[in-house]
């Protein structure tokens, strides 16, 4: 067996993979060195807790979440289809097409939030001193954008419900083909 | 070879020991998201990550480049007083005299990196949700080399990380984080740099593969109840037994697109100027000081650094330094000396910028020539402002040379304001804005 062959059955990977983790690891250290200079657990904190942030708080955040708000709505419409099996807006549309009208206007205002939350929330306390601004519109602007996007999801579920209440209820099927549907979208 | 067959070689039974651990069935995993079957989204897959990955190959390299450029632009290497990261070593290698050709050069560079950044951030969070199970594999460590390469990515997340909440923290002007912005941003970026060309190298062709699986019309084509999981594979974040889907992945990528294009357009409209400022709700500099010749945005009122009224009151004088000596003016004697006007854009390291302002006042290369220096190689520029690390600023020989760099005493047809630098302030083509010294008091023209 060939030292290279030796070296890549302990290692797991091909000496090139090697070389590239080290080149990777001396320019990170060679800047790392700068980056730590100064408050170095602090910015190691900020560093190690930025690769942690999504995973292990926002995901569990936002699926949690996005499950309890699936149930909520299976329940929800398990249990009206229950009281009024005529109901056109029961069971017209699966659990899935309603939950993509909430997922979407949240998704959207909390991104919103996330990238301006410091002007939102009033945080940056030297914003009005040295740009002659007021921070106290954003609050307001989001909060519009905020119900900007659920009213268009509303809208846009009202019309998508309408449509089906509409093909599965025709008003004057004489006017109608006999056979006459629209496909369904695939 | 003599020590082929040994156990006794350190070396190949330590590979042993982890690769029997890694052969473990995966049910030896502890409880939760470190077994397979925990995730269960079925669009999970490495179509969709590749997908994902794409956008952030072209659009970080951009970030990049746009930053290596944006320090450039500072002049660093003309001296102390222009370098916020002076103890760089050799990451200052591609440093070059920054150009003032095109007027917008450094405008149009600000805008595509903050506003690519911001635009960015869904993509980033899509990325990171398509691979979380990655985070969770078990064993850890299936060899040395899988140790050192999950390693290498938490230079890549957590420098991804870093670098987007510094910047997008420093442009609300929200500064808590650890240290100077700059020498965070600077060599957060070099550290997320080493992670991301490493990850960039080992995954393009899986990539490639993974985008060439399936054809992008087809993808979107399937409706949500026609979304199936793909098949499992080894390396993907498949999940082992996926629930129905609930959102195609045609809607995922709609949905990341739709978020980059809602912050797209409540932003934008900060460095595009014109009417689309008023579309950029969420922008820090979206708003307009007051209608007039001076309601354009600034970086720093005159009272936010403690500019008082004595201090550009009629006390006040330029004074040039140079080879013929020091002269002294008064605003009256800088008025009557023949004035030239230029049209220029501020433009800010934090993204914003205005239009074109119509600037008016001496060239800075006359003043040169008085001081006695007509081709200087540098200027220091020192302004009234106390303290502040951008009170003092030099520029280069091309700065001072062009003919629209300007000593300027007006913009629109008046007087500056104070908040604008009155009496007078620099204003020099493709310069960052921190560059263009308000409250000038002294001039040093060197060789």
């Amino acid at each position: 067996m060939t030292v290279s062959n030796r070296l890549r059955a302990w290692y797991g990977a091909h000496p090139l993979h090697l070389l590239l983790m080290a080149c990777c690891f001396a320019l990170a250290g060679y800047a790392a060195v700068q980056l730590l200079t100064g408050r170095p657990l602090q910015v190691a904190l900020w560093f190690i807790g930025g690769a942690l942030l999504h995973d292990l708080v926002l995901v569990p955040l936002y699926s949690g979440a996005d499950l309890a708000a699936q149930a909520a709505l299976a329940r929800h419409q398990h249990g009206s289809e229950a009281a009024t099996p005529t109901d056109p807006t029961a069971a017209a549309l699966p659990t899935t097409g309603f939950v993509n009208h909430v997922r979407v206007p949240v998704f959207l205002s909390l991104l919103l939030l996330l990238v301006w939350f410091p002007l939102i929330l009033r945080r940056s306390e030297p914003y009005t001193g040295a740009t002659g601004f007021s921070q106290d519109v954003y609050l307001g602007r989001w909060l519009l954008i905020t119900a900007g996007v659920f009213a268009a999801s509303a809208l846009l579920l009202g019309a998508r419900l309408l449509r089906r209440h509409r093909r599965t209820h025709p008003r004057h099927p004489h006017h109608r083909r006999p056979h006459h549907r629209r496909r369904p979208r695939r | 070879m003599a020590g082929e067959q040994s156990d006794g070689d350190p070396w190949r039974s330590a590979g042993r020991r982890l690769r029997r651990r890694a052969a473990q069935p995966a049910g030896t995993a502890p409880p939760g998201p470190f077994r397979p079957g925990f995730w269960r989204s079925p669009i999970r897959s490495p179509w969709l990550t590749a997908v994902f990955g794409l956008v952030l190959l072209l659009g970080i390299t951009v970030l990049f480049v746009t930053g290596l450029l944006s320090y450039a632009a500072y002049n660093p290497g003309l001296g102390a007083v222009n370098d916020q990261t002076p103890d760089k070593g050799i990451l200052g290698f591609y440093l070059f005299t920054w150009p003032t050709h095109p007027s917008w050069l450094y405008r149009l560079n600000q805008g595509v990196h903050v506003t690519l950044g911001v635009v960015l951030v869904p993509v980033v969070l899509a990325k990171l949700w398509s691979v979380i199970p990655k985070l969770f594999e078990w064993p850890p460590a299936r060899s040395p080399a899988h140790a050192v390469e999950r390693l290498s990515l938490l230079l890549l997340v957590g420098g991804v990380v870093f670098e987007f909440a510094t910047g997008i923290l420093n442009i609300q002007l929200h500064y808590i984080f650890p240290g100077s912005f700059y020498t965070l941003h600077f060599y957060g970026a070099w550290v997320f740099i080493a992670g991301f060309v490493v990850h960039v190298v080992l995954r393009l062709a899986r990539m490639w593969r993974a985008l060439r699986s399936r054809r992008l019309g087809e993808v979107l084509r399937t409706d949500t109840a026609h979304t199936r999981a793909e098949p499992s594979d080894e390396a993907g974040p498949v999940a082992a037994s996926p629930r129905a889907a609930t959102m195609s992945r045609r809607g995922a990528l709609a949905l990341t697109g739709a978020g980059s294009l809602a912050l797209l357009v409540v932003t934008a409209g900060q460095s595009i100027g014109g009417v689309w400022r008023r579309t950029a709700l969420l922008a820090p500099h979206g708003q307009s000081l007051a209608s007039g010749p001076n309601g354009f945005q600034v970086n720093k009122t005159a009272a936010s650094v403690g500019i008082t009224a004595d201090d550009i009151g009629p006390a006040w004088r330029l004074r040039l330094h140079g080879p013929a000596g020091t002269l002294t003016f008064t605003r009256e004697q800088l008025l009557a000396m023949p004035q030239d006007a230029a049209a220029l854009p501020i433009a800010c390291v934090e993204g914003w910028s205005t239009d074109d302002q119509h600037w008016s006042g001496l060239r800075l290369a006359a003043l040169a020539a008085l001081a006695g220096l007509p081709h200087p190689g540098s200027v220091l520029v020192e302004s009234v402002e106390r303290g502040g690390s951008f009170s003092t600023v030099l520029l280069a020989g091309n700065q001072i040379s062009n003919p629209l760099s300007l000593l300027a005493l007006h913009v629109n047809g008046a007087d500056l304001s104070p908040d604008h630098g009155y009496p007078a302030r620099v204003i020099v083509p493709a310069n960052p804005g921190v560059n263009n010294t308000k409250w000038v008091r002294d001039l040093t023209f060197r060789a």
